[in-house]
């Protein structure tokens, strides 16, 4: 199981509360996990990341395990402590004005 | 008895203002999307409960949001605008070739007589179509891929497709209009497209009276009478009786003939609004007063409308999409500004209140009228 912590407002895009917990079958990685995420929550393709596993949107971050893997390829194994559901995912929103 | 529907887009969300038909006393719902960009909202002409949304953030970018029943509950639907084949370049500030970059949605039109149909206007400039409610969405490509494109140039606020009107007589036909390309028209639907520019003077741009080039901020045509198209500029208010084909101002003694919103009475097609701002430097009223003008004679003739106005000390803007009218026996006549207030008159402008007082800035208002 992989914990997701999403910002604020793509929580209530994806109207959760707390946590989402995912389930990745084969490697885990950026990629898989956000594969993952956007196909149990549609309104968030696009939000996270360019539509079809594009890039990053420039403003989103990814940390996990106080490490910032936004600039990692997206296909770099996830931290273990995060594959084992021990740390969360982080998808963070930049502090970026507004 | 019969009423209206407000719906308010703001910098941190939206919000539905509702009243019967007296519009004195208003039931304000709100916020949706808190904390989003809400650039426009706009209801179906053939299904009042159906409503769409435009919803962004620096942050995350483009989200549709669908209602099927007056706001009361929402749906994101598709938020895919890819720009159809190679986008090619338009020009950025400094002169150089910029890619075509999807930024947002400034402007949702719903089709007159389908629901499920419906336009958007995208900044960097195009023209989107959903026949599937919002679920997915095609380019028009022929607009951008006019042969004018590559030289169309941001305005301040960025390459906005921002005006979009379906003419409800000729089928087929549709108006756009671009900042800082111009104005726009189709006649097949949006198959082709050409300027319709000419009797337009810009001292902004390097030939005044070009082709192509014109920071038009806003059109506005009334149903009955499509042919007349009022449009308010960068500077200048102009008037088409010709579909677009040629313009003549129209801003006769306006105290500033720069702004941004234009609009047409519900019942009187030759009676128009606007909001004069100071310049294109000084975002605010002349004077520190904020006065709708009023035309009853389709231009060249304007009265101020300031009871219940601020008259002093006053210094938000009007933006081009936060101005619209009911059709009410009694019109009613809406505007919002960046002051976070929204207005109303029920009798066509000649007294003002406000509806709300302190919403985040407003960036568009629409109205429908409900049976």
């Amino acid at each position: 199981m992989i914990r997701v912590v999403l910002p604020a407002h793509l929580r209530a895009l994806a109207r959760v509360n707390g946590e989402v917990h995912i389930d990745i079958t084969g490697p885990v990685t950026q990629r898989s996990v956000l594969d993952a995420l956007e196909a149990r929550y549609p309104m968030l393709r696009g939000t996270i990341r360019a539509h079809g596993g594009g890039p990053r949107r420039a403003f989103i971050r990814f940390f996990a395990c106080e490490q910032d893997l936004s600039h990692d390829p997206p296909d770099n194994p996830l931290p273990e402590a995060v594959a084992a559901g021990t740390e969360p995912y982080l998808i963070v929103g930049a502090m970026a004005g507004g | 008895m019969s009423g209206v529907r407000v719906l308010a887009g703001t910098r941190k969300g939206a919000f539905v203002l509702t009243s019967d038909g007296a519009r004195k006393q208003w039931e304000v719902s709100g916020p949706h999307f808190a904390g989003w960009e809400i650039y426009h909202v706009k209801g179906s002409p053939a299904d009042p409960a159906r409503l769409y949304a435009s919803q962004s953030s620096g942050w995350s970018g483009q989200v549709i949001q669908r209602s099927d029943d007056g706001g009361a509950t929402w749906a994101p639907v598709g938020n895919q605008f890819a720009y159809q084949g190679t986008p090619g370049t338009h020009q950025w500030y400094d002169g150089t070739p910029h890619p075509w970059e999807f930024a947002r949605v400034w402007h949702l039109e719903p089709s007159l007589d389908d629901p499920d149909v419906v336009y958007a206007g995208v900044e960097d400039a195009g023209l989107f179509r959903s026949d599937d409610g919002g679920q997915s969405w095609q380019e028009l490509p022929q607009l951008r891929g006019h042969e004018s494109g590559p030289s169309w140039q941001p305005g301040a606020g960025g390459m906005c497709l921002h005006t979009i009107l379906l003419d409800p007589l000729q089928q087929g036909r549709m108006f756009a209009a671009i900042s800082a390309a111009g104005a726009f028209r189709s006649d097949d639907a949006g198959q082709t497209w050409r300027p319709i520019n000419r009797g337009l003077q810009s001292e902004g741009i390097p030939d005044p009276d070009a082709e192509v080039g014109h920071c038009v901020h806003r059109l506005a045509m009334h149903p009955s009478r499509p042919d007349v198209l009022f449009m308010q500029k960068h500077w200048d208010v102009m008037r088409s009786d010709n579909g677009g084909e040629s313009w003549r101002e129209i801003s006769g003694n306006l105290p500033s003939d720069f702004g941004f919103p234009i609009d047409v009475h519900a019942h009187e097609p030759d009676t128009i609004y606007v909001v004069p701002i100071t310049s294109d430097a000084e975002h605010f009223p002349p004077d520190g007063k904020l006065r709708v003008y009023r035309s009853r004679t389709g231009g060249d003739d304007w009265e101020p409308l300031t009871t219940g106005l601020p008259q002093q000390h006053c210094y938000v803007n009007v933006l081009r999409d936060a101005m619209a009218v009911d059709s009410l026996d009694s019109c009613g006549v809406y505007f919002g500004t960046t002051g976070g207030q929204v207005y109303v008159s029920a009798d066509s402008g000649d007294s003002w209140a406000p509806i709300v007082r302190d919403l985040p800035a407003v960036l568009s208002v629409e109205v429908q009228t409900l049976p």
